[in-house]
């Protein structure tokens, strides 16, 4: 039994570098994540294809908050007592879709604005047992351009 | 005009922390709103409900757990289930029956009891729950959502904390003296600044509660009015649109937006298109309405709202809250009944008590929390997974 694995198969790669999977539309273009669907969601594309590709690994932050109480199951807590941990909505470019992941350990809102680069990393979400559960999050990338290409 | 259908009767269940079977509150809610309405229950020949999930198989067939309650008195039934939407389905699916001229006296009941603290997803595991999922991957609960639009805001619009605590210290003041709300009391807006953070930048004040409570309607043909009222509330539109793709904001539970990548997005989002739609179907606009009830789960969300509504353009509703032109005695005042933040979530219930407050407001019946001379008034929420939720009523 591997000592680390993801929380849920499919939705995202733990090889350096890691990446989210989403899918694709050979016809049309438009991506989708999760990538669970086998047709097109874009109302104009008949195909009935989804390729599954690795996403963008940079994108902006689309907005930010924290959890200060101890969500409700089913969260699992990693830690006891329970340590708040933030969540950012991040915009991938070449996708044009907003995907939400927990803000990489270390991270809170104090070091996110609106527009601000992130990209994404895999850590330990929680330990069950002798195995550790891999989640994606966005880590900020620091000293890098910020505020860019942001309208509501 | 021939698209209305009459509010002959409105009630409520008072809204609060009881503990007691959501059962109770409908039947407390419908007998109020038949007894407002003069109409015998066995006059009602269509009862829908709107259905909670949280109460067992008694609650996923609310409409005919409520027709039973009432005395199975043989009318046709429906419960509908959409979300925080699920009232205003409820309604529209007894308006299209009456507007069809299947039905003359239709019965709309929505009552919870909702557990303590957040709203979760029922037990169980689910891997395939997209619900279930942003609580088990990402520990994102309903305050993570509001905390994200709050925080939009604030980096986009230089919004601050001062300014969502004007709304809750508004609408407490709008609900004082309302004998439905779950809290009657001034709030100061040091108070919400010195609460706790819940998602920041949102304090626990700046999140709505969840309560047990109930709201029911009598709705009527416009024939079958006249024989009972005046000159009775009407529906003019009810507007339960879902999005256009590609949906491109973040909507509470989706882990992901769709993508625009190869259809490029809407002009108007999907909140603005739930109003937009509405006001078609009414012939109306945002310049017409002398009141509006809109979904403030958070403070920052009724600032959202009230731009997605028409009564500014994006960035601009803290002025219009600071003017006071959203608060009672205002041009356009914004949750008289204090909203959210004085009743607390009840889902099946909201979008009917939503409407319960617009019509006792076009009667002129509303009290010290009356809004002179309302003529039109609007309701708005939206349910998750993509249900729009808008009715307008006019005198
Ligand atoms: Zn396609």
């Amino acid at each position: 039994m591997p000592a680390a694995v993801p929380v849920i198969e499919g939705w995202f790669t733990v090889d350096e570098p890691p990446a989210l999977l989403g899918g694709r539309c050979p016809a049309c273009g438009t991506y989708q994540f999760p990538p669970t669907g086998t047709w097109c969601p874009n109302p104009g594309c008949d195909s009935d294809q989804m390729a599954t590709v690795p996403l963008s690994r940079t994108g902006r932050v689309w907005s930010y908050t924290d959890a200060q109480y101890q969500p409700p199951a089913p969260y699992v807590s990693p830690s006891d007592p329970y340590r708040p941990f933030a969540i950012a909505a991040v915009s991938l470019e070449k996708e044009q879709i907003v995907i939400l992941g927990q803000v990489a350990d270390g991270f809170g809102v104090g070091d996110l604005h609106v527009g601000a680069p992130v990209e994404l990393v895999v850590e330990p979400l929680e330990r069950d047992g002798e195995q550790t559960k891999l989640v994606w999050r966005w880590r900020p990338i620091s000293g890098a351009g910020d505020h860019e290409g942001e309208a509501r | 005009m021939n698209d209305d259908v009459a509010v002959l009767g409105v009630g409520m269940h008072p809204w609060g922390k009881w503990g007691r079977p959501f059962v109770g509150y409908g039947v407390a809610a419908a007998k109020a709103a038949l007894a407002d309405a003069g109409v015998p229950w066995s006059d009602i020949d269509f009862v829908v409900g709107g259905e909670t999930v949280r109460n067992g198989y008694a609650g996923y067939v609310a409409g005919s757990t409520m027709a039973r309650a009432l005395g199975w008195n043989g009318a046709r039934v429906a419960t509908c289930y959409a979300a925080c939407a699920s009232g205003s389905a409820a309604i529209e699916a007894a308006r299209t029956r009456i507007l069809a001229g299947l039905s003359d006296l239709a019965l709309v009941v929505g009552a919870d009891t909702t557990p303590k603290g957040f709203l979760a997803p029922n037990a169980g595991e689910r891997w395939d729950d997209p619900d279930w999922l942003r609580f088990r991957l990402i520990g994102a609960t309903n305050p993570t959502y509001f905390g994200l639009y709050a925080r939009r805001r604030m980096d986009l619009y230089g919004a601050g904390p001062a300014d969502f605590a004007m709304v809750k210290v508004k609408n407490a003041r709008h609900g004082l003296h309302n004998p439905n709300a779950r809290y009657r009391k001034e709030v100061a807006a040091e108070d919400v600044m010195a609460s706790p953070v819940v998602a920041d930048p949102l304090r626990l004040l700046d999140i709505c509660a969840t309560s047990d409570g109930s709201a029911a309607v009598v709705l009527a043909s416009m024939d079958a009015a006249r024989r009972l009222s005046s000159d009775p509330v009407r529906i003019r539109a009810v507007s339960t649109v879902t999005p256009r793709f590609p949906n491109t904001a973040l909507d509470m539970p989706d882990i992901a937006t769709d993508s625009a990548a190869s259809v490029p997005a809407p002009a108007q989002g999907f909140r603005a298109s739930i109003a937009a739609a509405a006001y078609e179907e009414a012939g109306l606009g945002p310049e017409d309405l002398s009141l509006a009830e809109v979904y403030d789960l958070s403070t920052a969300l009724e600032l959202d709202w009230c731009e997605d509504i028409g009564l500014c353009s994006p960035g601009e509703a803290e002025k219009l809250l600071h003017e006071g032109v959203t608060s009672l005695g205002g041009r356009v005042p914004v949750n008289p009944s204090g909203g959210l933040a004085c009743f607390g979530e009840a889902v099946p219930a909201q979008a009917i008590a939503q409407v319960c407050e617009v019509t006792w407001q076009l009667r002129g019946a509303a009290g010290p929390r009356q809004v002179e001379g309302a003529r039109v008034g609007l309701t708005i929420n939206q349910g998750l997974f993509g249900h729009g939720s808008c009715v307008i009523l006019a005198k």
